[in-house]
């Protein structure tokens, strides 16, 4: 990270550290998720899905907060803490645009400004949320460098960050970026996997065998693992495989990466021999990324959680099953954990196991790319 | 003696402050940067900021990410090696490299700082790596006696420029403004007061960079400080020139005009 921002993250991390133990701010985020983003979200049975004496497929629900995906549990507790910071401007980076569209919402809410920089690509690709982002008052700021995805709007984000360092407040969206990002990223998400283990516990008195979640920057594997790490549930992150691993057109870092450095953050990054970062690809914008989170890097190589890849032909079939299954159109994101969980994991189990599968978003946002791919 | 240090004390002796140009390696080829740098020193450049492209320049502003675009295709770690392998048996202007850690990381610490030396380059800056996280990096350079140039921020506390002025090699690099490197027509006006109260806490040469353009920017800066980078400003004339005839001397003149006024 460059020197500018330094003093600004090590603030974060003091508020941040504050913000973690104080009852009020604790109060006031558990009433806002309530009551305002709808949680908790049901963990759901998919009785179609689990095919005759298959395991038990369950879905965390997050696809029907408000604003449509997991992202708005991250950016209620970060822009709440913007505003104990007393900024009165927000700017985020958005992929989906989901995370920009939570963090708009959010902005809105608490009566801030609010920039979200976005690929040229994905606004293309995303347009329904574009929209919906200006509708809410934010301004959302094309990046026609790089691949003009989310990498990019990533750099952009923070090139405005470096500028308006003393004024801003950047709401990193997944588990990445400098510290204290990844690490108040994923405990503003471990609602999911809090939430999940005791419904689980309640319904089946145990916990599950499996937790399989979709993985780009990684936040809602990770708000679903973390509650998880000291338990005998087996853990994967399912990256996006593009084409193919065996092409250059995928999203996964954590299978095909090496280590680097990019985003204040050192973790598996999709690289060239010269260190170049390469550009992601996936049907699905909020996988579209070439690094990961640090700390499932970390799960990774002390082999506590399994990284394995759907490729996006896959993932539209997992978005159909769930679709004409249970009646639930799911984003193209958890898309590739469905399909992993239903086609790969499933038919390999027996009845009495449990698997339970983070539907991190509804697929509104998709329709376009489903209608030209389907 | 490393060339870095030889140079500012040559200019102590002379009453003069350094002139520092930043250029993209690469940009538009390496056979043009190669005759840039000889350029740059005859018309009076005292260093040479050679930067590195990067696929995500996430501490640059338009002019150095699109040099950058440039010059990828064209150059990359080892073949900026070879290139100031070469120009060493034409110049001794210290050379200084200046690219994003991902890069050093990528080719391996020990590697890059071993092939820096070998090849003549004289210090290195990493933008996007603060002293906390350079700790295994400088004790390398240090070994090997390659300058390790850390950047300070008008926003670094008087704590962390302690420890930055503790970490630095060769020279002190002070960004002159909360933002990324561009021509800016104005200047933060705490500018002066910043560099002052620096260069009361150390001894070694303090150089400003970031935003610099005129050639009023250029002498109000080294009034305060020991040195001053241009960056973006010669870029933006190398970009106008590309294909043009003359490009090497357009950018003498500008670059002249900038440091001798």
């Amino acid at each position: 990270m460059p020197e500018t921002l330094m003093v600004a993250l090590s603030e974060l991390e003091k508020a941040y550290k504050k913000a973690r133990q104080d009852a009020k701010f604790k109060k006031e985020l558990k009433g806002l998720l309530a009551l305002y983003a709808g949680r908790p979200t049901p963990l759901y049975l998919a009785k179609n899905l689990s095919k005759n004496n298959g395991p038990k497929i369950y879905l965390k629900r997050e696809d029907i907060l408000h604003t449509g995906a997991h992202k708005i549990n991250n950016t209620l507790g970060q822009v709440l803490l913007a505003v104990k910071m007393g900024k009165k401007r927000v700017i985020a980076e958005t992929g989906a645009g989901q995370h920009g569209l939570a963090t708009a919402t959010a902005a809105a809410k608490f009566g801030l400004t609010c920039d979200v920089y976005m690929g040229e690509e994905d606004i293309h690709r995303q347009s329904l949320n574009v929209f919906k982002m200006r509708l809410l008052g934010a301004r959302v700021i094309p990046v026609y460098s790089g691949s003009r995805t989310l990498k990019d709007a990533t750099s952009e984000a923070i090139r405005d960050w470096v500028t308006n360092v003393r004024s801003t407040y950047y709401v990193i969206g997944s588990v990445i970026g400098p510290h204290p990002y990844p690490m108040m990223v994923r405990d503003f998400q471990s609602v999911i996997g809090k939430e999940t283990k005791s419904q689980i516990l309640k319904y089946e008195g145990r916990v599950p065998d499996y937790l399989v979640a979709c993985v780009g920057g990684g936040s809602n594997s990770m708000g679903l693992f973390y509650p998880f790490l000291k338990t005998r549930a087996r853990l994967i992150g399912v990256e996006a495989g593009g084409f193919g691993l065996n092409t250059d057109k995928h999203g996964a870092s954590l299978c095909r990466g090496r280590p680097g450095v990019l985003h204040g953050t050192k973790s598996y990054l999709l690289q060239d021999k010269n260190g170049q970062i390469k550009i992601a690809h996936s049907i699905s914008a909020g996988l579209d990324y070439p690094g990961v989170g640090p700390e499932h890097s970390y799960l990774k190589d002390i082999k506590k959680a399994l990284y394995v890849t759907v490729t996006d032909k896959e993932a539209l079939e997992g978005f159909r099953m769930l679709s004409e299954s249970e009646g639930i159109i799911p984003a193209l994101e958890p898309s590739h954990a469905i399909y992993y969980a239903a086609r790969r994991l499933a038919p390999k189990l027996n009845k009495n196991k449990i698997i339970v599968v983070c539907l991190s978003g509804r697929g509104d946002k998709d329709m376009d790319i489903i209608k030209e791919n389907l | 003696m490393n060339r870095i240090d030889k140079k500012f004390k040559e200019l102590k002796r002379r009453e003069k402050k350094a002139f520092i140009a930043y250029i993209m390696a690469g940009d538009p080829s390496l056979s043009v940067t190669k005759k840039l740098i000889l350029e740059l020193e005859r018309r009076g450049v005292d260093i040479i900021e050679l930067g590195v492209p990067f696929s995500d320049p996430l501490a640059d502003g338009p002019t150095i990410q699109k040099a950058s675009e440039r010059a990828i295709r064209n150059a990359n770690v080892d073949s900026v090696f070879k290139l100031v392998r070469d120009i060493r048996l034409k110049t001794k202007i210290p050379i200084v490299l200046m690219l994003y850690y991902n890069l050093i990381f990528h080719y391996g610490l020990k590697r890059f700082v071993e092939n820096s030396v070998r090849s003549g380059v004289d210090g290195v800056i990493a933008p996007d790596l603060p002293p906390e996280e350079s700790k295994e990096l400088r004790a390398i350079t240090k070994e090997h006696g390659l300058a390790a140039i850390h950047l300070l921020a008008p926003t670094s506390s008087t704590e962390r420029i302690k420890n930055i002025i503790s970490a630095s090699t060769g020279f002190i690099y002070y960004v002159s403004l909360t933002g990324t490197t561009g021509a800016r027509s104005k200047l933060p006006k705490e500018l002066s007061e910043n560099l002052r109260k620096i260069k009361k806490m150390t001894k070694k040469p303090v150089c400003a960079g970031f935003g610099v353009s005129t050639s009023e920017q250029v002498k109000e800066i080294q009034r305060y400080a020991d040195g001053v980078i241009v960056g973006s400003a010669i870029v933006k004339v190398i970009e106008k020139n590309i294909g043009k005839k003359n490009t090497v001397r357009k950018v003498g003149n500008f670059t002249e005009a900038l440091c001798t006024r």
